[in-house]
């Protein structure tokens, strides 16, 4: 193509891709799932079922072991308690920016992102563990 | 004029407001330091005819930019209150009988009292190739014009009309954090390219999005639509283009190039 | 010679003190601190149902301390906040058009009130079976 001699220069630019999209889609799925659920599961468990308001039998251990004992159960605790965490890490890793926190910034990942996962993991496995039981 | 109505204005013109510019001059000044100044209030002034006031009348060395006067040249940007706004477009009357705090915008550095140096801004701007790419360059002028429907148009209109003047580079903290940000006027002028019909220079384009430096610099803050005195929403912009960012990432990821 | 010196000024870490917007894009972006605290509540609570029904009893009971109910009443407000900033910007990231118009972004907000309404709803239904 035919491009001013100006921009050149511009061309010879290296562009490095940012892997952030991987953890944007993962905050914004977070953040649409914290935005829309949160609210009332913290009216539940926080507060409308330790106020005796709800009846604490419909968080019952049985209910809820029973819940948590089927795949389709297991997979939508897995989703309601881990993947606000990606949100919330992805937005904590960058206010530590905004604060003016810029040493470590690698390290900074490692750790929040690495947070998220470690929870996720530990998470997943005691759904496994309930699940193979 | 009838008497009375001289009277009502001479009323006006006995009000005063409060002034005050954070002066810098490079030749003599090691950092900047505010001067207060006392000008005739009237509700109808802007803080450019303000500034025109005081250095017809009463400082001859106060150093501002400003051309249009009507909010489409965007050479008059500044910190009102430490709030980017246009000279020309904010009044004393928001203001009075408060004292009005003026300050050259932030982020850029300060060249004298109220100009700031732009050159990283104008680099940006020129950086994502601010002009339509065709597909095939080689038209003849005798082909007649690359055609386009309202609906088309309507994809980046609000995108276009952007007067570079600067106010959302002022207040977008990741710019003032980060300098390698390209930040907001820029990515929705790239946005505005990118989203036109008649352009085929996405590709060139989205190299520069896909960087850190690019869209994802930014945190969704919005400061930079909010101040936007063209309505031109450089955060939707950059959302917008975050998502066709991630779309390219995975594109990229089956098709390495 | 020149004269020219462009002055710099720094950006104290305390500028989203300066400024009520960016006070509340912080308190925004501090709810996420909150949340965090929320989900590993929770976190623990499948691990205590791992262990038995004594574990979870005690997890249970242990909502009801009045620091929790303190905290949650907190966790609460902070997440309607996250909720309300949330659908706020939706329509910045919407870009759909009808007959050649941009959809209206009072529109999107509204749609987004409507589904978390049906959804809280929905939810409160659900855990009462």
């Amino acid at each position: 193509m035919n491009v001013q001699p100006t921009t050149n220069a511009l061309q010879e630019k290296k562009y490095i891709r940012s892997n952030e999209p991987v953890f944007w889609g993962l905050f914004g799925a977070g953040g649409m799932l914290t935005a829309f659920l949160t609210p009332v599961m913290v009216l539940v468990t926080g507060l409308l079922i330790p106020l005796g308001i709800i009846d604490a039998d419909h968080l019952s251990y049985d209910k809820l072991h029973g819940f948590a004992s089927s795949w389709y159960g297991a997979a939508i605790i897995l989703v309601l308690v881990a993947l606000p965490l990606w949100h919330t890490l992805h937005r904590i890793f960058h206010s530590l920016h905004d604060l003016g926190i810029k040493r470590g910034r690698d390290w900074q990942q490692v750790i929040c992102y690495g947070f998220a996962f470690a929870v996720s993991v530990f998470v997943f496995t005691l759904l496994l563990q309930m699940l193979t039981q | 004029m009838s008497t009375q109505a001289t009277h009502a204005q001479q009323a006006v013109v006995d009000k005063v407001i409060e002034i005050e510019i954070l002066r810098y001059r490079p030749e003599q000044d090691e950092k900047p330091f505010p001067q207060g100044f006392e000008i005739p209030y009237h509700p109808d002034m802007s803080i450019l005819e303000a500034l025109q006031y005081i250095k017809d009348h009463l400082d001859s060395s106060v150093s501002f930019r400003w051309s249009c006067r009507m909010a489409i040249c965007g050479s008059c940007g500044l910190m009102v209150n430490n709030i980017p706004k246009l000279g020309c477009k904010a009044f004393l009357r928001d203001y009075y009988p408060q004292k009005v705090t003026l300050e050259a915008l932030a982020n850029f550095p300060i060249e004298r009292d109220l100009v700031v140096v732009m050159d990283d801004f104008i680099k940006k701007l020129e950086e994502i190739k601010p002009y339509i790419i065709p597909e095939r360059d080689e038209k003849c002028l005798s082909e007649g014009t690359y055609q386009q429907t309202p609906e088309q148009m309507e994809k980046y209109a609000k995108f276009s009309m952007c007067i570079n003047c600067g106010l959302c580079y002022s207040a977008c903290p990741q710019y003032g954090l980060d300098k390698s940000f390209t930040g907001p006027a820029a990515l929705a002028l790239l946005a505005r390219y990118n989203r036109d019909s008649r352009d085929a220079g996405s590709a060139e384009r989205m190299k520069i999005v896909n960087q850190e430096q690019g869209v994802w610099s930014c945190t969704f803050v919005g400061y930079c639509s909010v101040v936007c005195p063209k309505g031109v929403d450089p955060a939707a912009a950059i959302q917008l283009l975050k998502v066709e960012s991630s779309k390219d990432y995975l594109i990229g990821m089956f098709k390495p190039d | 010679m020149s004269k020219r010196k462009p002055y710099r000024r720094e950006m104290n870490n305390d500028w989203w003190l300066k400024n009520i917007f960016y006070s509340k894009y912080m308190i925004r972006e501090g709810s996420s601190i909150f949340i965090t605290l929320y989900s590993l509540i929770l976190a623990w609570g499948v691990f205590r149902l791992s262990q038995g029904e004594e574990a979870f009893n005690a997890w249970l009971s242990a909502l009801q301390h009045p620091v929790s109910i303190v905290f949650h009443l907190l966790v609460l407000l902070i997440a309607l906040y996250h909720t309300i900033t949330w659908f706020s910007l939706a329509p910045k990231a919407v870009d759909l058009y009808i007959k050649g118009k941009p959809l209206d972004g009072k529109l999107i907000v509204a749609g987004h009130y409507i589904t978390f309404t049906i959804v809280t709803i929905f939810c409160l239904i659900v855990i009462m079976l």
